[in-house]
């Protein structure tokens, strides 16, 4: 049977160039490194009073071994993972953010953005009404996006604000200083958490949005009498 | 399809599909499970990054900016103590039999006692005591600036790195810009006391410009020297510049 050509006619198209696939997955792994690593050195000064991660979900070898080695309850190899995974992250971070920004992605894909939008959206996907078309973003997922790519760059800065109290301090004073910007840096990494809970959940639900990722392309055929919101 | 069957539930496809995507954040924790953290090439790479690290900061670092300095109100009396052992446990040094050696690339290295370094002159901060696991705290403390007792004691300051060696096996160094930054001094005081015995009696290094842990406590030897000493800790994985 011949297949039939794939055209912008009959299909819906998603397609996302090389360098933007590997700025994603790179930053992807980055992300696990930094939360992973983050959480373990968290939980040698907890923030809030008693509550730790559990182990297994965080990065940096095995405490029991590290501490009976030498001392050290595996927060050198966290600390070694969070000062290496920085730079991915930043590099990846900027080539997927200068690339939106030139190439047109973010202004085509993730603009406009308005609240009305917004809201409309978001009851559409609380009550299961809203539809998902291939290389479409709705404003919920707009909003998303935006949300995610400011709270990474939040990490930034509240993350040099740690790391740099003195040779930076006008930025650490920025954030309401040192121990006020290590809160602010666990509430932007919630903040990630909950993105990619979203993220992976609604990929999961539309898995064609991963071959897209992986192989760069992915089509589905546009079915006129599947499209509830034409009605409204 | 047979007219008595009971009506599909709306959301039998969703649902199925929100196992799948159970499934797929279980795959996604276990792919943080899956640690490598001990493996040689991933232990190789922290090391190089580490080093880099290390260049990062000596860049970042001023030589004259100074750490941010609080009023006395804001230093904290009861300052947390912190060790790998117990504070029971801390080495109580007498002040009669006390000696601190010097070595390396110094050009008097006749020892000091208690007496001679609580002579010095002395200068007082208010700053922010940081720890490399989170916690920070302020407080005040009261001593020499490293860089006076270096030029007495004819130290090279062209060389590379000070070292310190502690009462407790604690060992540590630091590069020498910092050791002649204007507020790395000599701690003979806590909060206006004589540095009590598990705060590093009778001194400690205090540095505002770095981690808690690049500042030694019960300091016996001092030297300059230009190959890199290490660290208790940093040999241990952590970062040698460890600047803030």
């Amino acid at each position: 049977m011949k297949r039939k050509p794939i055209s912008r006619a009959t299909h819906d198209i998603q397609e996302h160039p090389l360098l933007v696939r590997i700025a994603h997955w790179a930053q992807a792994l980055a992300i696990i490194i930094m939360i992973g690593s983050g959480w373990r050195i968290y939980n040698s000064v907890p923030i809030i009073d008693n509550f730790r991660f559990p182990q297994w979900a965080t990065l940096g070898g095995d405490p029991p071994i590290s501490k009976i080695a030498h001392m050290d309850p595996g927060v050198a190899n966290a600390l070694n993972w969070h000062f290496s995974g920085m730079w991915l992250l930043l590099a990846s971070y900027f080539l997927f953010l200068l690339h939106g920004l030139i190439s047109g992605h973010f202004r085509r894909d993730l603009l406009p953005l308005h609240p009305g939008g917004l809201i409309r959206d978001f009851i559409g996907a609380l009550t299961f009404k809203l539809s998902h078309r291939l290389g479409e973003y709705n404003h919920v997922q707009r909003a998303a996006y935006w949300g995610v790519l400011f709270a990474v760059l939040m990490m930034f800065v509240t993350g040099l604000a740690i790391w740099k109290p003195v040779q930076l301090s006008w930025l650490t004073a920025l954030c309401g200083g040192y121990p006020t910007a290590r809160v602010l840096h666990f509430i932007f990494m919630s903040g990630i958490c909950l993105f990619i809970i979203v993220h992976v959940t609604l990929v999961a639900l539309v898995p064609k949005t991963l071959f897209a990722m992986v192989l760069g392309r992915a089509a589905d055929p546009i079915d006129h009498a599947e499209t509830p919101n034409a009605a409204e | 399809m047979p007219p008595n069957e009971p009506p599909k539930p709306m959301f039998d496809v969703d649902r199925r599909k929100l196992l799948r995507s159970g499934l797929s954040l279980g795959a996604l924790t276990l792919l943080t499970g899956c640690d490598i953290s001990d493996n040689d090439i991933v232990q190789a790479m922290f090391g190089k990054v580490s080093r880099w690290n290390n260049l990062v900061q000596e860049t970042l670092f001023g030589g004259t900016r100074l750490a941010p300095e609080y009023p006395e109100s804001m230093a904290m009396k009861d300052f947390r103590y912190n060790a790998w052992y117990h504070a029971d446990q801390a080495p109580v040094l007498s002040a009669a039999d006390y000696k601190l050696e010097l070595a390396g690339l110094i050009g008097n290295k006749k020892p000091w006692n208690v007496d001679d370094l609580y002579a010095l002159p002395q200068k007082t901060q208010v700053t922010r005591h940081v720890c490399v696991e989170g916690w920070s705290m302020i407080g005040k403390w009261t001593g020499t600036p490293l860089s006076e007792f270096l030029k007495r004691v004819g130290a090279d300051t062209t060389a590379k790195y000070v070292g310190f060696v502690c009462a407790d096996g604690y060992y540590e160094s630091i590069d020498m810009p910092t050791a002649l930054h204007p507020q790395t001094i000599m701690a003979f005081q806590l909060s206006d006391q004589t540095l009590p015995a598990k705060y590093g009696f009778p001194f400690k290094i205090r540095i505002p410009t770095k981690l808690g842990f690049k500042q030694p406590k019960f300091v016996t030897a001092i030297y300059v020297t230009n190959r890199n000493p290490g660290g208790f800790w940093v040999d241990r994985g952590y970062n040698w510049f460890s600047g803030i």
